[in-house]
């Protein structure tokens, strides 16, 4: 099962287990990985599973949609390495992928 | 003081079926929302988005749902109170007193929250000097735009709102936009207009920018914006505009005496009462084993709610169970003329 690392703004990490098929943002909520609060429950409708993603992982996501950068408009702090992690889906491809959380979602 | 049978927290489309059900069994109630109009999530967060697993709806968008949830409780003629939040509740002789931040007062034996994740709010900058400037030099929305004649106002956002606001106020005011990526998410027209204004000198475009930092004593007088690559600019303002959509928090909910499990109220299955006699919670809300965040399961959660809720309503009558069908006072209810 595809491994993915959630870093804590605090810095505190989680290596967590995550089946193949479910998002990043699924990966922590049904984990209890505090910091990612996914309000809308994964619809690309509210900003709030926001996730940096570390650069070497970053181009070997498959590519945003557009209307993932409009939402990431509306997150708190957005860098160029943001993503929602609601729209990134696990797979073997992505085994290992660390992203690090922001001091707040909203 | 507004008695009613039902005090609805939530104008979603849980809360307005939940209305409905209300209205079919013969009770009255009274909705009240934050946002400042009927619909929720679907109205604020997808008006247009299609929604495809509404039973026996092929397909239907967030303000098509809105606008025929609206329309099937209008025979009951219930009253909504848009743009309050609800702030306080207590018991007092087995019932609840609500009252709203507009300072509306309800006496009612139920109360059903069918919240959502909360009331809306504007989001805010992640800029902490941001907060001494808030309502004074700093706003999420614009309720008088004559303060900003003749002076200048940085604008934040890629959107409608903010394209609207700097094309509108660029008449009068020194406009900076400032937006975070070079493509601005707005419609086309308001995107050629300010590139136009940009043009004729009229407004001034910093992208890809961000707020880093608010300066002034009492008033704002200046802004440091950054952008993507690092670089830092010092800019003159005297306000800012913040335009980054709305964010959904639990508010004084939190302070009711709920049962809370996260974000949401643990309920039982059987009429979705809460921890709290009288007061139900349904929708996104509430949390059971089996939970699904489906409109269709809060459609169900509001129907058995409103059961619930008449109980307390009248004591001391029983609720026959009527089919829409055949009832003839449940037709009458809903002004049917055959």
């Amino acid at each position: 099962m595809p491994k993915i690392k959630y870093i804590e703004h605090s810095g505190k990490s989680h290596v967590i287990d995550v089946p193949n098929g479910l998002s990043v943002m699924e990966g922590a909520v049904q984990n209890n990985v505090l910091g990612i609060d996914a309000d809308c429950g994964g619809s690309m409708a509210c900003a709030t599973c926001h996730v940096y993603v570390k650069e070497e992982w970053f181009n070997k996501l498959p590519q945003k949609e557009e209307g993932e950068e409009d939402m990431l408009d509306l997150a708190f702090e957005p860098k160029k390495n943001s993503r929602l992690s609601c729209q990134i889906v696990v797979s073997n491809e992505i085994d290992g992928l660390v992203v690090d959380l922001p001091e707040k979602q909203a | 003081m507004i008695n009613t049978d039902v005090v609805i927290i939530g104008a979603g489309p849980t809360g307005l079926f939940c209305a409905h059900q209300l209205g079919i069994i013969g009770l009255k109630c009274e909705i009240i929302d934050n946002l400042d109009k009927i619909g929720g999530q679907c109205i604020e967060l997808y008006p247009d988005k299609p929604i495809y697993d509404i039973p026996a709806i092929l397909e239907c968008t967030g303000e098509e749902l809105t606008n025929n949830l609206i329309g099937q409780i209008k025979p009951f003629n219930f009253n909504f109170h848009l743009d309050e939040r609800v702030e306080e509740i207590k018991n007092e002789n087995q019932k609840w007193i609500i009252k709203t931040s507009k300072g509306t007062k309800f006496n009612s034996p139920n109360i059903v929250i069918g919240g959502g994740v909360g009331s809306f709010e504007p989001r805010k900058f992640s800029v902490k000097e941001c907060e001494k400037f808030e309502g004074k030099s700093v706003f999420y929305s614009v309720k008088d735009k004559t303060i900003f004649q003749d002076k200048t106002v940085a604008i934040f956002g890629g959107g409608d709102s903010a394209l609207d606001w700097a094309i509108e106020l660029s008449n009068n005011s020194k406009i900076i936009l400032v937006h975070r990526r070079d493509k601005f998410r707005g419609v086309q027209s308001n995107v050629d207009k300010v590139k136009k204004l940009e043009k004729d000198g009229k407004l001034e475009i910093y992208t890809p920018y961000q707020l880093t930092s608010a300066k002034g004593n009492t008033s704002l007088e200046s802004i440091e914006i950054k952008h993507e690559e690092g670089e830092i600019k010092s800019l003159k303002a005297n306000y800012v505009l913040g335009f980054f959509g709305l964010i959904m928090k639990l508010g004084p909910i939190l302070n009711w005496g709920l049962n809370l499990n996260k974000k949401t109220i643990p309920v039982n299955t059987e009429n979705f009462e809460t921890n709290l006699k009288g007061i139900f919670a349904i929708g996104d809300i509430c949390m059971y084993p089996g939970k699904l965040r489906l409109i269709l399961s809060g459609f169900h959660e509001g129907a058995l709610a409103a059961r619930g809720c008449f109980k307390y309503a009248r004591p001391d009558e029983k609720l026959r169970f009527e089919f829409t069908t055949t009832s003839k006072s449940i037709q009458s209810r809903l002004k049917i003329k055959k």
